[in-house]
């Protein structure tokens, strides 16, 4: 049985909508990553599975119980990392544990150890009795990653976990979810804008774009599947006629897009298609500003199914207000 | 200068992009104006006065005659006419009445032989105001009663009214107690129910909550009750302070503690219940902030703490009618003024208990489970 099945999930906001009839199944054990821009609809998505949002049209199954029909045990069997940092700064580290697993009918003989055995994987066991207040917010997220997981859930929603926190505070977020996985039998869904997050974390990622699901794949599948092994990024002065059918006519070149001033260039070669452009260039008298070759990475599966730059998305899609989705 | 204009500029534009708490910062100064305006000073009117005839001679009549033109006309008190002077005075301890006016036994025959026919008025002096209208009103009325037709000398004749208070006398400050206990378990819900419920709700911590197996109505009662207890305590300690600082005799007296735990349970319940409806689709952590003082000016003045109702016009009557501070006013008056038992608070009690059910209903209609 999957632990995720999706079935045709839509959900709008008056004229809105901002998810579009989406469906995926993630398996037991899989860490799924949905990724995509703010405003992609990842939120809403994640809101409608962990039942705090009710579908527009069409449902789910989370541990096989249905979304719509069944909340209280869906409601059992998972835990919930929403996007917001919802630990009680007023409490103690503990005692947000604690009041989590009362929420949860942990029985009192299982919450000592639980909690013990929890903040020791969060690494937070010498701040256990420190208000949440005095935390720093990779700490905090930690705090909420353990009380997540209070009650032993089976499927574990993270929506976000990682957005506003340092790039160190980030990875140590990423390996604490990865030795978390390891110990226990669990399924992850997890949201995220960081590409390389996804990357690194997911074993299969689905790409969300304007509530509609873009691509789902494993993220070296993903990668494949794209043309060029290699990305060229370029600019030039000055820019001749025709310059990206030169581009084009190079050698092992599958696909040039210009932006702006760069050039992105998809190669299934990239040292020869180095080669080839500078001496293009030096042939035609145009001055190569400035040059990267890379391996091709999730952001460029990103612009190939999205049709832009995911730093470029970031900026374009309105954040969603959320009292207006509380509406 | 530009930075400044800069700041300016923008300050106006915030300004003029929240209309709601434009219109309440504008409102707030006029419900003020208006509340305060009418509650302090009106003629005090429409006080209810048991008559006790004991006698029952034609000069008697005469006089509840004219007690009753007063009662027709200015509207002052209405008449209750009681057979035994006993249970007049019990309804008036326990709030039924205002005042008892007795006339003796030997009422006609001492107007008949001139023999200083007196009548008494035994009036209910916890609230001043109440107690100098009617008194200034029948001190008239026997003024009136001793101008004969004919003969206009002072004479032996005359009547007399004696005015009894049957409680000791009620300084300003504890008349003002009662009200003061509302406002202290009414800030405690307004900042725990209102204020922090919904910060709480804007940081998103309520979705903490939802998204667990906890039900809609044990969310619902873990709020409720939580306010309650909060609103619970502070109404205590403010009773047990203001207790000694107003010199409330007996502060301490247990069955008067243990009543009045009671009406404070039942206003903290009322008042809870009440800003959970108000609260329950609010997402925006100004409106609490915002509505708080209309709502303070809106429930405390026409309570009656600070003046009788019996002096506001028809509107306001109709706001206290229906306002659930009137109630726990009374009943805090009768039990730290007039320590009375449960007899005199019952109404106030039964009011507080529907006022809960209907506002806890309608509150958990519109409350939902989801964002």
């Amino acid at each position: 049985m999957d632990a995720i099945d999706v079935r045709q999930i839509v959900k709008s906001f008056g004229d809105f909508t901002a998810v579009k009839g989406i469906s995926f199944t993630v398996g037991e054990g899989e860490i799924f990553g949905l990724l995509g821009p703010n405003g992609a609809g990842k939120s809403t998505l994640i809101r409608m599975l962990v039942t705090l949002l009710p579908p527009t049209a069409g449902t789910a199954l989370v541990g096989g119980f249905d979304i719509v029909t069944h909340q209280d045990q869906v409601r059992r069997l998972i835990g919930v990392i929403p996007q917001a940092m919802t630990s009680d700064t007023e409490l103690s580290v503990e005692e947000n544990l604690l009041i989590f697993a009362k929420l949860y009918g942990v029985p009192r003989e299982k919450r000592k150890r639980l909690i013990d055995d929890l903040l020791a994987a969060v690494e937070l066991t010498q701040w256990r009795d420190k208000q949440v207040r005095q935390l720093s917010g990779g700490m905090r997220r930690r705090v909420e990653i353990a009380r997540g997981l209070v009650h032993e859930p089976k499927i574990f929603f993270l929506d976000e976990p990682t957005t506003g926190l340092d790039p160190v505070s980030r990875v140590a977020v990423w390996e604490m979810l990865r030795k978390i996985k390891a110990e226990r039998d669990l399924t992850i869904l997890i949201t995220t804008h960081y590409m390389d997050e996804a990357d690194k974390l997911c074993d299969r990622i689905a790409i969300v774009d304007h509530g509609e699901l873009k691509a789902l794949d494993t993220p070296g599948r993903l990668k494949a599947a794209i043309p060029g092994k290699n990305v060229l990024e370029a600019s030039f002065a000055p820019v001749p006629e025709g310059w990206t059918a030169t581009l084009q006519a190079l050698p092992s070149v599958e696909g040039v897009t210009p932006h702006d001033n760069i050039f992105r260039i998809a190669s299934g070669n990239g040292p020869a298609t180095t080669m080839a452009l500078m001496s293009a260039a030096a042939q035609a008298n145009v001055t190569v500003q400035s040059l990267s070759v890379q391996s091709t990475t999730l952001d460029d599966v990103f612009v190939h199914y999205t049709g832009r730059a995911l730093r470029d998305a970031l900026h374009d899609a309105p954040r969603l207000d959320i009292s207006h989705m509380r509406r | 200068m530009y930075r400044t204009w800069a700041i300016i500029e923008r300050e106006l534009r915030r300004f003029r992009r929240s209309p709601t708490l434009i219109v309440i910062s504008l409102l707030f100064p006029i419900v003020q104006l208006v509340i305060l305006g009418y509650a302090f000073g009106g003629n005090v009117r429409h006080l209810t006065l048991a008559v006790v005839d004991r006698d029952r001679g034609v000069p008697a009549v005469k006089l509840k005659e004219l007690a009753g033109s007063i009662a027709a006309n200015a509207g002052t008190f209405e008449m209750i006419p009681y057979a035994d002077e006993g249970a007049a005075i019990l309804a008036l301890r326990n709030g039924r009445v205002n005042g008892v006016l007795t006339i003796p036994p030997d009422y006609s025959r001492r107007v008949l032989s001139h023999a200083a026919p007196r009548v008494a008025l035994i009036e209910d002096n916890t609230d001043n105001f109440v107690a100098a209208s009617m008194g200034a009103t029948l001190n008239g009325m026997i003024g009136a009663a001793n101008q004969p037709a004919v003969t206009s000398q002072r004479m032996p004749g005359q009547v007399t009214l004696d005015v009894v208070e049957i409680y000791p006398y009620v300084p300003y400050i504890q008349y003002l107690l009662p009200g003061s206990v509302v406002m202290s378990i009414f800030m405690m819900v307004m900042i725990g129910g209102g204020i922090i419920f919904i910060d709480d709700k804007a940081r998103g911590l309520h979705e903490g909550y939802l998204v667990t197996p906890i039900t809609k109505f044990e969310l619902i009662a873990g709020f409720v009750l939580s306010g309650a207890i909060k609103a619970v305590l502070a109404g205590f300690v403010l009773m047990t302070i203001g207790s000694v600082i107003a010199g409330i005799p007996h502060p301490f007296d247990p069955l008067r503690l243990l009543r009045m735990l009671a009406v404070i349970v039942m206003t903290a319940l009322a008042l809870i219940s009440m800003m959970f409806l108000l609260m329950v689709r609010v997402t925006d952590p100004l409106v609490p902030r915002a509505i708080f003082g209309v709502l303070n000016t809106l429930l405390y003045f026409p309570s009656g703490a600070v003046y009788p109702q019996q002096g506001f016009p028809g509107w306001m009557r109709v706001i206290a009618v229906a306002d659930p501070f009137t109630y726990a006013v009374h009943a805090f008056k009768s039990l730290l003024l007039k320590n009375t038992g449960f007899a005199a608070i019952g109404g106030d009690l039964a009011y507080l208990s529907i006022f809960t059910l209907i506002a806890m209903t309608a509150a958990v209609r519109l409350f939902r489970r989801t964002l």
